[in-house]
């Protein structure tokens, strides 16, 4: 692979490098305590001691936002590994076994993918009830049919080339040729699939939040600081833009990295 | 007792409702080599595919018997089928970019099927492993092991899937057009191969092929296959020499004859 020439992959390493770096640091330090208020301090502009400025409650900004990007991170990532479990273990079988079992699953699989997804986890949201660990749950089961799709399709191909006949005609069992053989090879497919799904699930994450289901306050997250924000748009733009901003970065390092995978494997 | 033996097997696609077998009789005796010869569509690689059990049995309709060592494989249920397959009886593809995992090491194809069917330790494995790899002449071994697929050419990646299939010692080898997707020269490399192992370890080789040449360099019988029907059967020299079957002489003539320099 010469990733070095791919500029979509570099800059996406780069920016996701970046927020990582960030969000790691800002899980053991933030310049201040993310939820302590200051009455003598709102709605500062940026200024040498609190860079990104401070909210009406007269909390820094910049801890915030580092505190917010952390949660949606965790949350968005760990939608994406429950979708992808879920996915691989429900694409796999129906992928491989085919038949009947495959038609009922994945027409299944569509009509959870026709409701608009923000829909479905507002009823799942409804059901659980709100805070941060229903919202992984609600997304994560949202985010089960799109993974469960990529990697039906790609098991369904893999089946037919000779290598995995040949496992079968060594007397393999199912299990040994679906998990040891078909997987490994549909990773370099899955991918991209998992850094686009992340950044669906930040964006949904963020939504949830903004719409006041997901974090709850005083906890800090990009979509709830957001909400937060728009509030005072014109007098302290620099609230929403440093959430808004985050996000954007967070979306954009994971969609370039996808984009510069699909880029190598595609021309592979 | 015959190592193999097909009586009257019958393959219908449910699917198309075609019958790509009619009525096939095919005996094989242990160590035996034979050719079966016939045009793309004849039912060769369908008869091949149904004694190895690939076919899926949903989609197909077969009748008859393929006794191997007295034990009909069409009635076998799946898992008494994996336990011979492999172990009594490995296969050999047409195309060796393909058939073997591109995200394995190719020593560890080659000991699968001794996972699978032995209780052999690690070390022993990649033992045998070795043995056989060098066995089927790849060079320094101890390498090639280590290496994915992708790195070795396509004459060593067919050695090496003869490797995986006869690290086992199976009874019976199948190769379905073993040289057809290789250079000339190295299709000759294949052919010797195969057969030195054959005599060496008494393996039966079934070879399908639609090139009458390559089955007359190794096989020592022939069987002819023309709509889904055997329609010469016989020693190779005499086929060869003295085709009775109208089908066998076009394909006999269809062989491109060396030009001679005057």
């Amino acid at each position: 692979m010469k990733i070095k020439h791919n500029k979509n992959f570099t800059a996406g390493a780069i920016i996701t490098a970046f927020m990582l770096a960030v969000i790691l640091i800002g899980m053991v330090w933030t310049p201040y305590d993310p939820n302590a208020m200051s009455g003598a301090e709102r709605m500062l502009a940026p200024c040498p001691s609190h860079p990104l400025g401070t909210d009406n409650f007269g909390r820094d900004i910049l801890s915030r936002v580092v505190e917010g990007a952390g949660a949606t991170f965790v949350i968005a990532a760990a939608t994406v590994a429950i979708g992808l479990a879920a996915g691989l273990v429900v694409g796999g079988l129906t992928g491989y076994y085919g038949g009947w079992l495959d038609e009922v699953v994945m027409r299944f699989n569509d009509a959870v993918a026709a409701f608009p997804s923000i829909l479905l986890a507002l009823v799942l949201i409804a059901l659980f009830g709100s805070g941060k660990y229903n919202i992984i749950l609600a997304l994560g089961l949202l985010f089960i049919p799109s993974f469960a799709r990529v990697v039906r399709s790609e098991v369904a191909r893999q089946k037919s080339l000779d290598y995995v006949a040949g496992a079968r005609l060594m007397g393999a069992g199912d299990m040994r040729i679906l998990f040891l053989h078909i997987l490994p090879n549909i990773i370099p497919v899955l991918l991209p699939s998992v850094a686009i799904g992340f950044n669906n699930a930040v964006l949904a994450e963020a939504s949830m939040s903004y719409l006041s289901v997901g974090v709850q306050p005083p906890d800090a997250s990009l979509g709830r600081m957001l909400n937060e924000a728009q509030g005072y748009l014109l007098t302290a733009p620099w609230y929403a833009l440093s959430a808004g901003v985050a996000i954007i970065l967070l979306v954009l390092g994971f969609g370039l990295l996808s984009e510069g995978m699909g880029g190598e494997y595609g021309a592979a | 007792m015959a190592l193999l033996d097909i009586r009257d097997l019958h393959v219908t696609f449910l699917s198309t409702g075609k019958e790509a077998v009619r009525g096939v009789d095919l005996t094989m005796e242990p160590g035996q080599r034979l050719g079966l010869v016939g045009e793309s569509g004849s039912g060769k690689t369908v008869t091949a595919m149904a004694l190895s059990g690939l076919i899926e049995r949903w989609n197909v309709n077969m009748t008859g018997q393929v006794l191997f060592e007295g034990r009909d494989l069409l009635a076998c249920s799946r898992s008494q089928l994996r336990a011979v397959q492999g172990k009594d009886i490995g296969v050999v593809f047409q195309e060796p970019m393909t058939s073997l995992n591109p995200l394995m090491k190719v020593g560890r194809q080659v000991e699968e099927v001794l996972k699978i069917h032995t209780d052999l330790s690690a070390g022993q494995r990649r033992a045998r492993a070795l043995e056989a790899m060098e066995q089927v002449g790849l060079r320094s071994p101890e390498r090639t092991y280590e290496k994915y697929p992708h790195q070795l050419s396509g004459g060593q990646r067919q050695r090496a899937v003869i490797a995986s299939a006869m690290v086992i010692r199976p009874k019976l080898l199948i190769c379905d057009e073993p040289t057809t997707a290789l250079d000339v020269t190295v299709q000759a490399q294949i052919l010797s191969l195969l057969r030195s192992i054959s005599e060496e370890f008494g393996v039966a080789i079934f070879l399908i092929s639609h090139d009458l040449s390559v089955v007359r360099r190794l096989c020592e019988s022939v069987c002819v296959m023309y709509k889904g029907a055997i329609v010469e059967r016989g020693d190779t020299d005499r086929v060869f020499n003295d085709p009775r079957d109208e089908y066998t002489r076009r394909l006999i003539a269809a062989i491109p004859k060396r030009k001679r320099h005057e």
